[in-house]
């Protein structure tokens, strides 16, 4: 599996303690997960980290994906007031998620705020797939919420990146209700009449999938993410045999109707802009 | 209330004789018509559904069905879910939205069903269609966990204005099982999790999930199913009158803020 590659790769490079520790490619090769070419990491990182031999989309963190997306400069951060909360008392969670903070230098698995794109203000909030798996707990459903009022109070386009392995197990039922919260909230967003722009990337799956990122008036994914509910590992182990090659990847959601659009991760910003555009001028 | 650990009452809420959701169906409701179909791929036997009287009122109700032997249990994919099953549910609700009548839905899976075609069919857009479209429905919603109400399968029915259970139901982000072998990597350890995960009525009361327990007899709704069923009855006839005093407006925004809060 794919995920499971990517990883490995992560992993290596978890002992590297600087700002940087996020992204992938960190030292100076790097073997695409996909092609397996042994690659410059310097070459793959200045293609949007890209595999410049096969195109595989690797995982981008947050900070990199809003210098992608956001005009420099423009992106203000709100919700960073809201942190991670133990409603469960489970015992380690807080000290795995203060290590983990400090190790990656994020703060949790969402980023949100106001920026500009191509000149268009918009509310963007991104997941980080390299904090606890993207996976959405309060915090990161409060957050979430937040960038949904705020698009509603500001009458803003919302773009919501994601990229998650599901609900966080760590805060039980409350992680379940995050996706009843952000979801009635896109209700109102949708009532208000309002655009809101889901990009999915791999993987998205789990609550994720089964509340706003499958909610969008238009649904993106970039090439070869893994989409879905449940796992492939689950679903393997509930039919009891291997899953097709291209179960559950963007190309096979495209052809099932699942998703509007695969973009490249190069034309990102412009897709985004021109339809952030397009429904301005038909106000 | 008796005194019982988490894990007893997720084997009382896994019991075979356990009363299902068409016990219930026909032990509140007159005149249950069930209503078939999706209007796009198939009847999910999994899901019932359906109109009622209730006293005198109109209502639709809807539940996840398990079976009570092993050839019903197949019959119903064990209560677990197809897409088909969560846009059944969805149409029915947006009918009884168009009637003006309450929903009452019934709760009881282990979860959506992880197989190839449900996710060909898309459940991950079935389940958020179905909390999205519940959050703004028109008409109250009272929602029921009778035995297992586990992850989305369980979410997909259970956004609404009244969140019940019984007292010997759980109600969880997946399975004690699923919970171990994640976060222990070792699913033998689901007891262990079980007790950690706040997964019984009594847990979710004091996490303010749930607006009310309904009392079981000793040994779990099966003891007594009579009246389990008259409790159940009042309980919805109360909470329908509360919620027909207010208006569509306020009954959305009441809603949206119960979910709200969840959390932080």
């Amino acid at each position: 599996m794919v995920i499971d590659k990517v990883k490995k790769v992560n992993k290596k490079e978890e002992s590297i303690k600087n700002e940087k520790a996020s992204d992938m490619l960190i030292g100076k090769w790097v073997k695409c997960s996909e092609c397996k070419e042994i690659l410059y990491k310097e070459d793959v990182h200045n293609n949007l980290s890209v595999c410049p031999s096969c195109g595989k989309h690797f995982r981008l963190s947050a900070r990199r994906r809003i210098k992608q997306i956001a005009d420099e400069g423009t992106f203000e951060e709100i919700g960073t007031n809201i942190s991670t909360k133990n409603p469960l008392n489970f015992e380690g969670y807080l000290k795995k998620v203060e290590i983990l903070r400090e190790k990656t230098k994020i703060d949790e698995a969402v980023k949100c705020g106001i920026c500009k794109i191509n000149g268009e203000k918009a509310v963007l909030a991104i997941m980080d797939g390299n904090f606890l798996m993207g996976s959405m707990g309060s915090c990161v459903g409060e957050r979430i919420t937040l960038a949904i009022e705020t698009s509603i109070e500001k009458r803003l386009p919302l773009v919501i990146f994601c990229v998650s392995g599901g609900a966080r197990m760590q805060e039980g039922i409350i992680s379940l209700m995050q996706m009843a919260k952000t979801s009635s909230a896109l209700a109102k967003h949708n009532k208000a009449g309002l655009l809101y722009i889901s990009v999915l990337t791999d993987p998205t799956t789990g609550g994720v999938t089964a509340s706003f990122a499958s909610l969008g008036d238009i649904i993106l994914a970039e090439p070869g993410a893994l989409i879905g509910f449940a796992g492939p590992r689950v679903i393997e182990q509930t039919i009891n045999q291997k899953l097709p090659e291209g179960f559950q990847k963007s190309e096979f959601l495209l052809e099932h109707g699942f998703i509007d659009k695969i973009v490249e991760r190069k034309d990102l910003k412009d897709t985004i802009y021109k339809i952030i555009k397009l429904h301005k001028s038909s106000k | 209330m008796e005194k019982m650990t988490a894990w007893e009452r997720v084997t009382l809420a896994r019991l075979p004789e356990r009363p299902k959701s068409l016990d219930y169906i026909n032990g509140i409701f007159e005149d249950f018509i069930e209503l078939h179909g999706d209007r796009n791929f198939s009847d999910d036997k999994s899901i019932v559904a359906g109109i009622a009287m209730l006293k005198k009122i109109p209502v639709t109700v809807i539940g996840e069905q398990k079976g009570k032997k092993a050839k019903e249990n197949m019959e119903r994919n064990f209560g677990m879910p197809n897409p088909e099953g969560y846009r059944k549910a969805l149409r029915l609700m947006k009918q009884a939205e168009k009637f003006n009548r309450p929903i009452i839905t019934f709760i009881d899976t282990p979860g959506a069903y992880p197989g190839m075609g449900a996710e060909e069919r898309g459940q991950g857009e079935a389940i958020a269609r179905n909390i999205i479209e519940m959050a703004d429905l028109k008409v109250p919603i009272i929602c029921i966990v009778i035995g297992e109400g586990s992850s989305g399968g369980a979410l997909a029915i259970a956004v609404g204005d009244r969140i019940v259970m019984l007292e010997n139901s759980i109600y969880s982000i997946l399975s004690p099982e699923g919970f171990a072998s994640i976060l222990y990597k070792d699913s033998s350890k689901a007891k262990e999790a079980a007790e950690k995960m706040k997964i019984t009525a009594q847990d979710l009361k004091k996490l303010k999930i749930i607006d009310k327990i309904i009392e079981e007899p000793k040994g779990g709704a099966n003891e007594d199913f009579e009246t389990v069923t008259k409790r159940l009855k009042m309980y919805i006839i109360k909470s329908i009158n509360e919620l027909q005093k207010l208006s569509k407006e306020e009954l959305i925004q009441k809603r949206y803020e119960k979910f709200r809060n969840m959390g932080i």
